[in-house]
């Protein structure tokens, strides 16, 4: 039964995840769905990475969602990720000057992704970090990690999450620096350098 | 050799048999699917071998996943919640209107929250390029959908019954009836993607995906419930599906808004 009887809290049991499947493509993704960062904002980072399955093959299939506090640590409560034209039913875009904080970016042929947003800021005792969630055909339930940003180690180190990570798996978790605010994050699903991924409860 | 229905049969029994003797060993109840499970072959090489680490939210209200994306009216379109309305002529097939609340799991509604759904036509044909089934498309239909729940947590889509389709992982793979279904909550931990079926399909035993959610109860949920109440005289077939999304959640973060 789908009718749920809110008044008998025994019957509001969690819906099950399915799969995306492999025909998302024409409903999901969105024009300008990586370009986060407002249009020539001084703290804009830009990150890039393959999503690889156990074989070490990479997933022209997945797609990955950002979600991130501005460079302040703020959490942006701002709508206009997807803005729509209502004249054409088409897609505007996001208008360059608001942050929303939250983006979708599907992997290209060769498994890559890229995306721009800000610099994310630190909040309470976590060093910052990027909330990432990975979805693709063959994946039952989305994967939750997090992408941290090289460079403050002893903010890395107090970090709550990496300190409870074995030191053998935390680099997973850690972007690579590439210059010029540019870093570099692959996802590996299974095997060799298995991304670590995350649950909360 | 083929992969036969059969086979896949046999391996969605020995996985049943599996969770029922882990239940009755007192194992707690799997309200989600286990992301190995091998009668859906493409799991076999994206699922992660070491355990997820956990973060227990309740120690750290400042974790950036306990708030979750805001989306409003200028990331809809009026007509976007209704399918059958969106090009020039009518698409073919059974139109259905397809409504429920998205709660979380204290059964409380999830506000103006963004609703996206997508689906094959009434042949079974998916507008995607590298859908390759051999069923007509239907210029009509491109099966997107998105709108926003309201203040009680409805939302609310006209569209068309969709059609089963083939799928090839074995021989005679064939997917039940569904929509998809993409869900934010007020926290990103309850981000949910899913699909929802309609009822009595004789297709549900065969099928690994429905039946990778291996407890019996918990793949009931997935079913929208037939309401006569909210067919439509003279338009469409009614059906409700409430969706209730797991994962922790703030409720002082719901409070401010
Ligand atoms: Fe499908």
């Amino acid at each position: 039964m789908t009718k749920i009887d809110t008044s008998r809290p025994e019957t509001v049991l969690p819906t099950p995840s399915h799969t995306v499947g492999p025909f998302y493509g024409h409903a999901l993704p969105f024009p300008g769905g990586g370009d986060i960062a407002p249009v020539g904002h001084p703290d804009t980072i830009a990150l890039q990475g393959y999503v690889l399955d156990g074989a070490g093959d990479p997933l022209p299939d997945a797609f990955v969602e950002l979600w991130g506090p501005d460079p302040d640590g703020n959490v942006p409560q701002v709508d206009g990720s997807m803005r729509r034209d209502p004249a054409s039913g088409g897609f505007l875009g996001r208008n360059g000057v608001e942050f929303t904080g939250w983006g979708r970016v599907q992997t290209d042929a060769n498994g890559h992704w890229t995306a721009r947003t800000l610099r994310p800021g630190a909040r309470g005792r976590n060093a910052p970090y990027l909330s990432v969630c990975v979805f693709a055909r063959g994946l039952l339930v989305h994967l939750h990690t997090r992408i941290y940003l090289p460079g403050d180690e002893a903010a890395l180190a107090a970090d709550p999450l990496l300190s409870q990570v074995e030191e053998a798996r935390r680099g997973t978790l850690i972007a690579e620096d590439r210059g010029d605010g540019t870093y570099r994050f692959d996802i590996r699903l299974q095997g060799e350098g298995e991304t670590v991924f995350l649950e909360f409860r | 050799m083929t992969l036969t229905q059969a086979d896949i049969d046999q391996e969605i029994a020995a996985q049943h048999a599996a969770y029922e003797k882990r239940i009755a060993d007192g194992a707690p109840v799997e309200h989600q699917p286990r992301r190995d499970y091998a009668p859906y072959r493409s799991s076999l090489l994206r699922h992660p071998k070491q355990p997820p680490v956990s973060i227990d939210v309740s120690k750290d209200p400042e974790v950036v996943e306990l708030s979750s994306p805001a989306f409003g009216e200028r990331d809809i379109t009026e007509i976007d919640n209704d399918l059958t309305r969106q090009h020039h002529g009518e698409p073919i097939g059974e139109r259905i209107t397809v409504s429920g609340r998205l709660l979380d799991r204290d059964g409380r509604p999830i506000r103006g929250q963004l609703v996206e759904i997508w689906q094959a036509n009434s042949a079974g044909r998916y507008a995607h390029q590298r859908e390759q089934h051999d069923a007509p498309l239907d210029p009509n239909f491109t099966g997107v959908g998105r709108t926003l729940t309201d203040d009680d947590g409805h939302y609310h889509f006209t569209t068309i019954q969709p059609g089963p389709y083939p799928w090839r992982q074995h021989l005679n793979a064939w997917r039940p009836a569904h929509i998809h279904f993409s869900l934010f909550g007020t926290a990103f931990t309850q981000r949910l993607v899913t699909q929802m079926y309609f009822p009595s399909d004789p297709l549900f035993p065969y099928d690994p995906i429905i039946q990778s959610v291996t407890d019996d109860a918990a793949r009931q949920r997935l079913v929208a419930t037939y309401d006569h109440n909210l067919s439509v005289p003279e338009f469409s077939m009614g059906y409700v599906w409430d969706i209730v999304l797991d994962g922790p959640h703030a409720t002082w973060i719901e409070e401010g808004r």
